[in-house]
């Protein structure tokens, strides 16, 4: 016998959400979804959540298993069991809890629909189909892929602290069109994704790339479009001008000059912004841990300005 | 036991402690690390949204001088580990790439082979059985009674394709490690989260946020310490702790610690070995749960 341990809520009810168990044995070859099925149809039917396709196409039957955001029929039952031959099942993280381990998607459609998820062009559709070489489909093959099941937005760090972040989906989504070959308004796009809220506010976690069903691996997608941003010379913005600091110093000893990229990130003109880092410097020079005034080069730094050079950059 | 080292940006600077216990940590082990003094910079990803195939002409660079060693790769940083990591699969999984790539560096005498160095990071060749065994053999001071609690860094762990570290959602490395030098691993929900450094200069009060939201979890879950495997995560935990008290208006204190500190502490070396004094936030608590050196 497994124990589910399943996160249930009902404001209709009890305002306070809290676990319940059920025993079940785990049919031969079931996925995790089955057993939920089984547990609803012979334990307890008002026991809620979203399933539709049961072949990880639909997107529905996100939920956090174990701590992390899951498709449920796309995983094995037994694979899901922990040590304790129990399997926690909670709703996804991010979204507010409707019933059970339903959702409010709303604010995930909201974002998914602030990044303007059509082809825009300037000229009249042709007679026929706008078409595309293979190679340029392959630019957006991967962000097609998104079935919007929200694993990703359930498990982003930064969506855990600050709820104007586009989060993973919606910049995904952005790719698909940033990149797509027939979209005639690239630098809009990236001008209004590099806002704050946007691409910069992802802090590289992998957590999306970890948790999507699918190769749509949102932060892979979000590092496309800040490559495009810097190419459209979108660069007045903290995010844009770490990049350009950070490939210069780069460039110019073979490593990072700490002393450069915090002043140059925030923009040598942004008076607000280099006051605020008046504090962090103090502290750091207080306990030498500012790092040597004068930059120590790489050996051979001449073979990585070759390889700059050869590379246009 | 011999590496390349390759020691990355940050613990030449901001957190030159890392670089100093590294040191001390490979000494009491009988490690032998040979600094890479020609390798750039892994770019942290960041040199990657300039280009992506600069980014790796890079890094692939900085393999061919590991390979010409003879040598696997040790990096002492979550990130440096993570970007690497990357690249080697870009390279890998396609032959007309690395071509390219190859071509580009052939004019500075490099060529990557793809098969004759591999990367690891310092937490990885510790948790090997001989890593293990290297531990528990020339242990002076076990770290009995110090609670601590790992902060792994994202790029260890994620994306778990690139990383051969263990499950990316409930590792055990850093704990197991921490268990052979004596020392009580304290296991909470945030060990596997994300500092927030990458964002410190877009998003401040997210990235302190996230910052804070670990250490508070560490501490409630009764943690001496944080020992981090990424000097980055160091950075955003010691070195912003006291704006983090102020953003969540809560007194708190921890010290972190880099990895290779907590190691070499437990191999004998004093806390002014590893220039324990040199962070921001005191390590006078964990200076004073060290017992002797037996
Ligand atoms: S990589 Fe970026 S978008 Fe993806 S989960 Fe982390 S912060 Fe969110
Ligand atoms: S990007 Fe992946 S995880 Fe996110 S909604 Fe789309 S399919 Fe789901
Ligand atoms: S039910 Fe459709 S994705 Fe799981």
């Amino acid at each position: 016998m497994t124990t589910f341990r399943i996160k249930r809520y009902n404001p209709e009810k009890q305002p306070e959400p809290y676990y319940e168990d059920f025993q079940l044995d785990i049919p031969d070859g079931s996925t995790l979804l089955d057993c939920i099925n089984l547990i609803k149809w012979k334990q307890d039917g008002s026991l809620t959540y979203r399933m539709s396709c049961r072949s990880a196409i639909c997107g529905s039957c996100g939920m956090k298993v174990n701590g992390r955001a899951i498709l449920a029929c796309q995983r094995q039952a037994v694979s899901q069991v922990d040590k304790d031959d129990t399997v926690t099942i909670e709703p996804l993280g991010n979204m507010q809890p409707i019933k059970d381990l339903v959702v409010d998607f709303e604010p995930f459609w909201e974002k998914v629909h602030k990044v303007k998820p059509y082809l825009q062009t300037n000229e009249q559709p042709p007679e026929k189909e706008r078409q595309q070489a293979p190679e340029q489909f392959r630019l957006i093959d991967d962000s097609s892929t998104c079935i919007m099941c929200g694993n990703c937005y359930s498990d982003c760090n930064v969506l855990e602290v600050d709820d104007n972040f586009l989060g993973p989906a919606a910049l995904a989504k952005a790719q698909r069109f940033v990149s797509d070959s027939r979209d005639e308004k690239t630098l809009e796009r990236v001008t209004e994704l590099s806002e704050p809220g946007g691409i910069w506010d992802c802090t590289h976690c992998g957590e999306c790339v970890e948790r999507c069903p699918k190769p749509a691996e949102p932060f892979y997608r979000i590092k496309e479009i800040m490559t495009v941003a810097l190419e459209q010379g979108v660069h007045n913005n903290n995010g844009a001008r770490h990049a350009l600091s950070f490939a210069n110093s780069v460039k110019a000893s073979g490593r990072l000059n700490e002393n450069r990229i915090p002043v140059e990130s925030v923009g040598i003109f942004n008076i607000k912004g280099l006051m605020d880092l008046i504090p962090i410097g103090i502290r750091m020079l207080l306990k030498r841990k500012i790092p040597p005034i004068f930059h120590k080069s790489i050996d051979d730094v001449k073979d990585v300005k070759r390889i700059f050079k050869e590379l246009g950059q | 036991m011999k590496f390349a080292l390759f020691t990355g940006c940050v613990s030449q600077g901001a957190t030159r402690e890392l670089m100093v216990s590294t040191k001390k940590a490979a000494e009491g082990l009988g490690i032998e690390f040979v600094e890479m003094k020609s390798a750039a910079c892994c770019g942290a990803g960041v040199v990657g949204e300039k280009s992506p195939m600069l980014a790796d002409a890079l890094n692939a660079r900085t393999f061919a001088i590991a390979e010409k060693q003879g040598l696997d790769l040790v990096t002492i940083c979550s990130t440096c580990q993570g970007v690497l990591k990357k690249t080697e699969c870009n390279l890998k999984s396609d032959p007309e790439y690395m071509k390219k790539i190859n071509h580009i560096l052939s004019e500075g005498g490099h060529q990557y082979d793809g098969e004759k160095s591999r990367i690891k990071h310092f937490a990885n060749i510790l948790a090997t059985d001989e890593g293990m065994k290297r531990l528990r053999e020339r242990i002076k001071r076990p770290l009995t009674g110090l609670k601590v609690a790992a902060f792994y860094g994202c790029y260890v762990l994620r994306p778990s394709k690139l990383s051969d570290f263990d499950n990316p959602d409930n590792p055990t490395g850093m704990e197991d490690i921490f268990a052979a030098l004596g020392a009580t691993p304290v296991y909470y929900e945030s060990r596997t989260k994300c500092c927030g450094f990458p964002i410190v200069m877009m998003n401040k009060k997210a990235s302190l946020d996230m910052a804070g939201n670990a250490l508070v979890d560490a501490i409630e879950s009764g943690a001496d310490c944080v020992v981090t495997g990424c000097p980055l995560c160091h950075l955003n935990l010691d070195s912003y702790q006291p704006e983090i008290e102020k953003l969540l208006e809560k007194k708190y204190h921890i010290p972190i610690l880099h990895l290779p500190q907590l190691v070499a502490l437990a191999l004998g070396y004093s806390p002014k070995d590893l220039d324990m004094d040199k962070h921001i936030v005191s390590t006078l608590n964990v200076k004073r749960k060290l017992q002797p050196v037996g």
